[in-house]
Order: structure tokens, then sequence, then C-alpha cells
């Protein structure tokens, strides 16, 4: 293992594309080629609460290695049902019978996506996995992480492996330099709109535009990777990595493991990030289903959430905090903004943003997953329609099957709270300060 | 047909790009397992489940289960339903589905050879796929040998249990994620 600027893990004859080169090393091997089903050791498994609603975790005879696990309570705290308690109580009792340090309780609790990235539990080269979805999101920090099904999270727990399908990528290269206003949604959202899924497939990013890419941004493309289907979504450990890991993981030895030059991609696709600009996914699906907010027509809105794994950070609170500053929510628009980790929620407080929100009219809830599933801290009524930053606008998602579901960056979510329409923040001189 | 890899029964047949959230929504993970099957396809095809007989076979298009981790195929083995046919799967739900011991199958053109009701025949070992109303027969790719011997053992929970990795337990399990 080496640190910051530490070679590769194995100088290979055959080149190879970031995953190829992460579960080659997790699996022991010399070479992986895509098609190939590999066995690999988990560097990181991570329970969170309603994984506790499956019984069986109570019957786990021993943890194969409690170091490599992280318990993290997110999508139901605090318990808004007595079911939902009875998950927190069954990972007490969990973390208490196998020794497991890492526990992040309601107080220290958050998405688990951020918490397990700010406990410097994702780093570069690891294969780290967890009963959500989302999991992709620690790809921003150069790891092959994934959401599995909760079986298979209850077997790494047992036995410390999973296994892989080592999947194509395609590569995206980014050219020109990221526009202030621009973020990492518009960037995803770009993408999904103009090439559709990438089912079975890595998203691999690069390119001379990616120094111009924030951390933040990163984590919102990296999450939002599994809305395409693709099974791992990597950026390679570069400056911006390091110093996000310099704040987090000081001291931990890691892998950076960046793509050979001549890797075998499936596809190499181009983006001019000076090209991008402010995108709404409309209802249903990210997948060819993206538009330029220049080019929406006029939709007005119920309620406007900024929030999720994918864009909760403190980042997006600054955004929104920025926007709303010395305005109004719209009347008859809720504004929610759901920090993603207490961590979140206590930075935001001490630089104000919190304030600022809430003089503004929005909502601050408790950090959890709340509202992005649909399941507390704003649902979602038949025939309302709502704009969101969080990860996903099937339908029902948030709530009602009748409600209809935008997706926006935190810009335009903030913006559009304040007009009662889908809008930017450069609309704003059409409503009163 | 004792066997969970030969299955007959009444095909269901559903479009491209099917998520979990239509499957599980959010709101039934609130519920044990057995009502939360009540609820799928809530947004798109809602009193399904009530029409589902044990057997039947659910046929899906291109990027099928597309979403979540929530575990939609403990669902599906809820109401009966014998065997997943799609065009294309979402890795997270595929994987899910055999890990709960049920098999699902690539077949590229199942929506050409599938028609809503037909009766069909599986044999996912072989890779025989026989339509009984439309009288005819396929050949579609067998399950890999290693997914063979994992639903064959009524999936993941069986395996870990025979293992010696899970205490035997006889308690229902809850709603999953």
């Amino acid at each position: 293992m080496s640190g910051p600027h530490g070679a590769h893990g194995k100088s290979r004859a055959v080149p190879d594309t970031i995953i190829e080169r992460i579960l080659a090393r997790a699996a022991g091997l010399a070479d992986v080629q895509p098609g190939q089903i590999v066995t690999c050791d988990v560097d990181m498994t991570v329970v969170i609460d309603v994984q506790f609603a499956h019984d069986r975790l109570a019957d786990v005879r021993a943890v194969h290695d409690p170091d490599k696990v992280a318990v993290v309570l997110d999508h139901a705290v605090p318990a808004p049902t007595p079911r939902d308690a009875g998950h927190g109580a069954k990972a007490r009792t969990f973390v208490a019978k196998h020794g497991i340090d890492r526990f992040y309780d309601v107080g220290r609790h958050g998405i688990v996506h951020q918490v397990i990235a700010e406990q410097g539990l994702v780093l570069p080269g690891t294969v780290v996995c967890c009963t959500d979805s989302h999991t992709c999101a620690g790809g921003a920090l150069n790891s092959a992480a994934r959401g599995l099904g909760p079986l298979e999270i209850l077997q790494m727990l047992c036995t410390g492996q999973t296994w892989y399908r080592v999947p194509p990528t395609i590569r995206y290269e980014l050219t020109g330099t990221k526009p202030a206003h621009v973020n990492g949604k518009d960037i995803f959202l770009t993408i999904s709109g103009r090439y559709g899924d990438a089912t079975d497939h890595a998203l691999e990013f690069g390119g001379p535009g990616l120094a111009s890419v924030p951390m933040p941004d990163r984590r919102t493309i990296a999450t939002q990777g599994a809305e395409i289907g693709a099974d791992f979504t990597l950026f390679p450990c570069d400056a911006v990595t390091e110093e996000f890991l310099a704040g987090v993981a000081q001291g931990s030895s890691y892998v950076p493991s960046d793509p050979d030059s001549d890797a075998v991609y499936a596809e190499v696709r181009t983006i001019d990030l000076g090209a991008v600009e402010p995108m709404v996914a409309l209802p249903g699906t990210v997948i060819n289903n993206a538009v330029p907010l220049s080019g929406l027509e006029r939709t007005r809105i119920d309620q406007a959430f900024i929030g999720s794994c994918a864009n909760g950070q403190l980042a997006d609170l600054e955004t929104a905090a920025r926007i709303v500053e010395g305005r109004k929510v719209a009347p008859g628009v809720r504004l929610i903004v759901t920090p993603a980790s207490q961590q979140v929620y206590l930075e935001a407080v001490r630089r104000g943003y919190v304030a600022t929100l809430v003089e503004a009219g929005a909502v601050v809830t408790n950090s959890t997953c709340g509202a992005c599933f649909g399941y507390h801290m704003g649902v979602l009524a038949p025939g309302e329609v709502c704009v969101t930053s969080s990860t996903r606008n099937f339908r029902g998602r948030m709530g009602s099957t009748e409600a209809k579901v935008y997706m926006a960056s935190p810009a335009t979510v903030a913006a559009s709270a304040l007009t009662g329409y889908i809008a930017g923040p450069d609309q704003l001189m059409e409503v009163a300060a | 047909m004792t066997s969970p890899l030969r299955v007959r029964g009444r095909a269901w047949v559903f479009g491209d790009e099917i998520n979990t959230d239509d499957m599980y929504p959010g709101f039934a993970m609130k519920l044990p397992v057995s009502e939360a099957a009540q609820h799928m396809f809530d947004a798109t095809r809602p009193g399904w489940p009530a029409l589902v007989e044990k057997g039947d076979i659910v046929v899906a298009g291109k990027n099928f289960g597309l979403g979540s981790s929530r575990a939609c195929a403990e669902l599906f083995v809820h109401l009966g339903v014998s065997c997943l046919v799609a065009e294309q799967y979402n890795s997270l739900f595929h994987r899910n589905a055999l890990n709960y011991g049920l098999p699902a199958l690539t077949v590229p053109e199942a929506r050409t050879l599938i028609d809503e009701g037909d009766v069909l025949v599986i044999d996912a070992v072989e890779g025989l796929l026989r339509n009984e109303t439309r009288g005819a027969e396929h050949h579609i790719e067998p399950l890999p040998a290693f997914v063979v011997e994992l639903v064959a053992g009524g999936g993941l929970i069986n395996r870990l249990e025979a293992e010696g990795f899970l205490d035997r337990n006889d308690a229902t399990t809850g709603g999953q994620p």
C-alpha cells in the first residue's frame, strides 16, 4: 500500500481501466477482462438501518472482520414508526454482539454515502459495498463502490467476499472548464439525457477538464450513475481527491488506481464542460429525458427539495443559502432542505446557511434519506409537482403516484422555490428581492 | 415440476425500464413482506398482485429493475411468481432475484416470443422456452452453472445456513430496503 503519489497496485502487461485495476487487485489476479467473473475481498461492508428489517442479521454467528464493517442509520431516523425504531434497536444489538466500532447511531448519523466518505472509510483502490444502490457515490473517491442486495451484504458480513462480473467501461473525457453556475447534476443530466442508460457498464471520468470539477460535483455524478444502470462510476485519484482525503483520512494508506493511458474502452465520449448548461430531468426517468432549463416551458411547483446523497452536501446548502438570502420562498411553495449528515448540518449552522434558509421560509430537516425515497419529511400529495435535487424522479418515488417529480441542480431548485416555477438564479430579477 | 429451475406458468408482460420503486413503493417498506407485496406496481398496474396465481411468470423488456436495492424479488416470490424473463436486467436487481432463489433468465427477444397470458414452460438449466399457447419452442441462454446451484439450493440464505454462517431460524423475514 502507498499513500498519495504512490505507485499503482501492480505494473501489468495488459492495460487497465480503473475498474479493471481495482477488481484485479481485490481478486488477487494479475489481470481481469470485461465479462470475467471474479471473487473479490471487500474492504468495507456497510450496513444501514433498513437492512435490519431483514431478521437474519441477528442469526450471523460471526462477522468475518468487524474492522471492515460500518453500520450507519440513515433511511428512517429518528424513527418515524415503531417498526423503524425496531431496526435501530436491532442495529445496536448487532454492533455490540460483534464488536463493531464504526457505528453511526442517531446523533452521529447521516446518509450512509456521505457519512462513510466523511469518516475516511472510502479510499482509492478499495472495494466498498452497502445495500443501497447509491453506494456508487464512492466512485468519486476512486473506489469500486456499488450497491448490492441485502442478502449479499449478509454474505459479505459472513465471508468478507463477493463476486463481480467485470464490466466494460465507458470513458467520459472531460474538456474545457466547468462554469461556476453549473453543478455536477447538470453534467450528469447532460449525459443521461444525451446518451441514455449504461446498463452493465462502468463509467469512468477523466480528461483535461476534470481538474475543474470539485469533489462535491464528482460525488453528485458518481451517486447518480445508478440512475442510468451503471455498475460503477469511477473517477481517478487526482489532486482534488487527495485534498479531500487529506481532510478526512489523514494517515490512511491507499492505492491510487488510475487507468492506463492505453486502456481499452467500450466507448469514449467527450463532454465540453464549457458548453454544459443548467438541465432539468422531466418526470419519470433521467434516461433520455432531460432538457436544458432554458428550453423548459413554465412549470409551476408545490415543493422544492434539496437533499439526498446526491445533493445534500455542504456545497449544495451553501449554493441554496446564497440564492435565497434576503428573499422569500414563493407563496404556496414548500422549500425543504435536508443536510446529508449531522456533520454537514453542524457546519451549515456554524456558517449561517441554516439561518439564511429558515429566514427565507425553508424547512431545514434532520439528516436522513427522508423525502428522496418518499418515506418521511416531505412526501408529495396527488397532483403535486416537485422539483428536486435528489436522486430519482421515478413516478411515485417521493410519495403519491399522481405527483410529478422534476430533477435539477440545487441552484435551480432554490431559485424555483422563490419564483414558484422551475427557474434558474438568473431569472430571479423577475421576482422582488 | 418440483425444481425451481423447471417451471410452467402464465405470462404477465411488462415494458422497458420497469423500476424498483414501481415494484416496491417507498411507503411499502414500512410494511411486512406479505402486505408490501400487495402494493407491487401500484403506480402502473394497480390491483395486479390480486390477479397473480402461483407459478406465474413475469416477462419484461430492457433494463428491468432499474433503481434501488430493495428486495423486489422477495415480493415476487411471496406472490407465487416462479420465474422472471427479461430482455435485459439491471445488475443489482438481477443479482437480488437469483439470491432470493428466483430464476431470472435473459431472453433478448422476449416480447416477440411471448404475449400476456401465454402459458410457458421454462427449463433454466437446459435453456428451453416452450410457449404452449403458440405451440412454439425456443432455445434460450441457460443460467450459468454457479447460478443454477444457487437457485436450486433455494437461494443465498439456505447456502449461508448450510455452510454454517447463520443460525437456523424459522422466524419470518421482514421488509427489505
